[in-house]
């Protein structure tokens, strides 16, 4: 058996999968990725702290929020800046809206058509019209949502180290709540598509060490310390270097992370399985009628933790969004900033899992070092650990199987390749 | 109408102006009638050998990547460049530097002469193939786009304003940036995207590129009015127009 798939398809940047075996033994298995590095902490260098998120933003098309956000945290972490519990709140709120934009393209317009035989959504439209329809007003919303507070539904504008550059009224967060509240129904038969379809997901178990940001009393996207499934002992963030133990690897142009493993995973599964006591109520059922317990170590099931999720920014939105306006919004003009010398570390759930940004400036406010780690870095050894697993477990299957299980297993990881090989 | 057989491809980038394409929603299954996809890696499994229409995302870094692309270009009848990145290397010529080896060392540490690891100054699309169109932008604008893709299927020529971003700012009535007492590159900036992030709340950076005959003695003006140096007005062209920065240098 030999499969070589050159740029798996469905996912976003460039990776490839290389098998062999010849009498039932594995001669290779390897996840290969070629993507081209941008060497984004080479261009950070000479860039003014107020021009850093700009360039650090175009790390990511489809989680450009997520970096926006931890750079803008290091960036206040290094100058000294702090912030409003309403600008606090809103950037939670704006990032929510990503969380339900980036799964809902995932799970819906990326996975779905496996899940269905298919090879894109083209053929669900009129397949499954309903459901694909709930798919497309749930993206529009998390995208209409990012740029009602982000001022852009990519590459934000409206965000600031030190707060916001425009703010939402109160009529246009009354009126998304509304939208928010319609959305549940849509979310509702995504899960429940995504449930009666759960039977294709393969049954592959390997248990890693899963680490995500976590906060007692919240499920976090936005604070909180490094967790991991493997201690219960939480690092604080500015210290994400110890753990991600970032290297090069020469099957792969993105670096490869390990902690208290050879691999660990981070992402939606990894946020469940250390996050869940705190989900909201919806979010709780939702999870239970989709059979996905803190206990499953099924890689393939991130895809099922990302549509509970979707139903937990939406709860947690709702939330948000009565608190501010019951305070009522209230104009906040940035303050002027003197630049001073420091470093700051931003941490932030992206939607693929546990983003970190370093920044070094000087006392003009310049950038003089940088460094980015990206939650696709810290998966790749665990997709080639899971690799390594799986082949042995379907070597007597047919070869189109055999590849459709690899293409999936990297699919369920939602990798940002490009993102990884920065 | 024969549906023109479209194809999509990105070289170094974020992709986010694909990302562009699907955030079309019900925009792009109205696309779907004058276009069929034939390969997409990143939303569909399909494969093609030609193409009527061709994008490419994304700047070239390697070798690999530009005989990729010459390959693209002999397989399609129309060319566009995709996004800022595609048009004149985006952001990612940041990374050009006389010394690539210490822009590796900076990214890489001890590993960074491994041969997988090697890269070269960023280059455009069209410092490699003949591109026949262009959408600008980072990312590009669903509308304008959509306007390019409909003005081919029609076989007539798209039409992209010439005039600056302050223009789209004066019609949405958006407070000027520098009344914020900040360095907003609209007044040189090819407009087209309706100015989304002064009204935002942030300035321009240019990330449509410049217009064909920027104003610079107007430029110079509002540098002087509001107390701003040509210094930072470069420092800010350099994050997408680095080549017209280093140009302005001692202006």
């Amino acid at each position: 058996m030999t499969i070589n798939v050159h740029h798996v398809t469905r996912i976003e940047g460039h990776g490839n999968i290389r098998l062999q075996a010849t009498d039932g033994r594995v001669e290779k298995v390897l996840w290969q990725v070629p993507e081209a590095p941008r060497f984004f902490e080479a261009m950070l260098r000479g860039r003014s702290w107020q021009d850093v998120q700009t360039v650090v933003s175009r790390i990511c098309g489809i989680c450009s929020f997520a970096h926006s956000l931890a750079s803008i945290k290091a960036t206040e972490a290094a100058l000294g800046l702090t912030v409003s519990q309403q600008t606090d709140q809103l950037r939670q709120l704006a990032f929510g809206g990503e969380q339900l934009e980036s799964h809902v393209l995932h799970v819906g317009y990326l996975v779905a058509p496996d899940l269905a035989g298919v090879k894109s959504v083209v053929p669900l439209v009129s397949s499954h019209p309903e459901v694909v329809k709930a798919v497309i007003r749930a993206h529009r919303l998390g995208n209409e949502w990012m740029e009602l507070l982000g001022g852009r539904r990519t590459h934000p504008v409206s965000f600031r180290p030190g707060g916001f550059g425009k703010l939402p009224t109160e009529k246009e967060l009354g009126d998304l709540k509304g939208r928010l509240m319609n959305v549940v129904q849509d979310l509702k038969l995504i899960a429940a598509t995504v449930t009666s379809l759960a039977g294709k997901l393969p049954a592959f178990e390997r248990p890693t060490e899963y680490v995500a940001l976590t906060s007692p009393g919240c499920y976090t996207f936005y604070h909180g310390q490094i967790g991991s499934t493997d201690t219960p002992d939480t690092v604080a963030v500015e210290r994400f270097e110890e753990i991600a133990n970032e290297h090069v690897v020469a099957q792969s142009t993105a670096k490869w992370a390990r902690w208290h493993r050879e691999s660990y995973a981070v992402g939606a599964l990894s946020r469940f399985k250390l996050n869940h006591a705190w989900l909201h109520p919806l979010a709780t059922t939702t999870a239970r009628d989709l059979g996905l317990t803190p206990a499953c170590c099924n890689p393939y099931m991130n895809s099922v933790a990302q549509v509970v999720e979707s139903v937990e920014v939406v709860e947690a939105a709702l939330e948000l969004i009565d608190q501010l306006l019951t305070r009522g919004i209230k104009a906040e003009p940035l303050r002027p900033v003197r630049p001073k010398a420091g470093t700051g570390v931003g941490a932030v759930e992206a939607p693929r899992g546990t983003l970190f940004h370093r920044y070094t400036y000087d006392d003009h406010g310049v950038c003089t070092a940088a460094n980015v780690c990206i939650p696709t870095n810290q998966n790749h050894a665990n997709i080639q650990k899971d690799f390594e697993a799986l082949l042995p477990e379907v070597i007597d299957e047919e070869e189109p199987r055999v590849r459709l299980l690899f293409e999936m297993l990297v699919r369920a990881y939602d990798p940002c390749v490009s993102c990884s090989s920065h | 109408m024969k549906k023109l057989r479209m194809a999509i491809f990105d070289f170094a980038c974020c992709e986010g102006c694909q990302l562009q394409i699907v955030n079309m929603e019900e925009g792009l299954l109205d696309l779907l009638d004058i276009v069929e996809p034939v390969e997409w890696r990143e939303a569909i499994s399909d494969q093609s050998e030609e193409y009527d229409l061709a994008f490419v995302e994304g700047s070239i870094t390697r070798e690999e990547d530009e005989q990729r692309l010459k390959d693209i270009r002999q397989r399609a009848r129309i060319l566009v460049a995709l996004g800022a990145c595609a048009v004149n290397g985006g952001v990612n010529r940041l990374k050009n530097a006389p010394d690539m080896d210490e822009v590796r060392r900076c990214v890489y540490g001890n590993s960074a002469t491994m041969p997988h690891l090697a890269t070269a100054p960023t280059k455009a699309v069209g410092e490699v193939v003949k591109v026949d169109f262009e959408v600008r932008g980072c990312p590009m604008s669903r509308r304008e786009f959509t306007y390019i893709v409909r003005c081919l299927a029609a076989a007539t020529t798209p039409v992209v304003p010439t005039y600056p971003v302050c223009v789209e700012c004066k019609l949405r009535e958006t407070v000027c940036r520098y009344e914020f007492n900040e360095v907003c590159l609209g007044v040189v900036t090819r407009a087209g995207c309706n100015a989304p992030c002064p009204a935002g709340g942030q300035w321009c950076y240019g990330c449509r590129g410049l217009v064909d005959d920027p104003n610079v003695n107007g430029a110079k003006d509002i540098m002087d009015k509001y107390g701003k140096t040509v210094a930072d007005l470069r420092s800010r062209m350099e994050l997408f127009n680095s080549v017209e920065a280093r140009q302005c240098q001692g202006q």
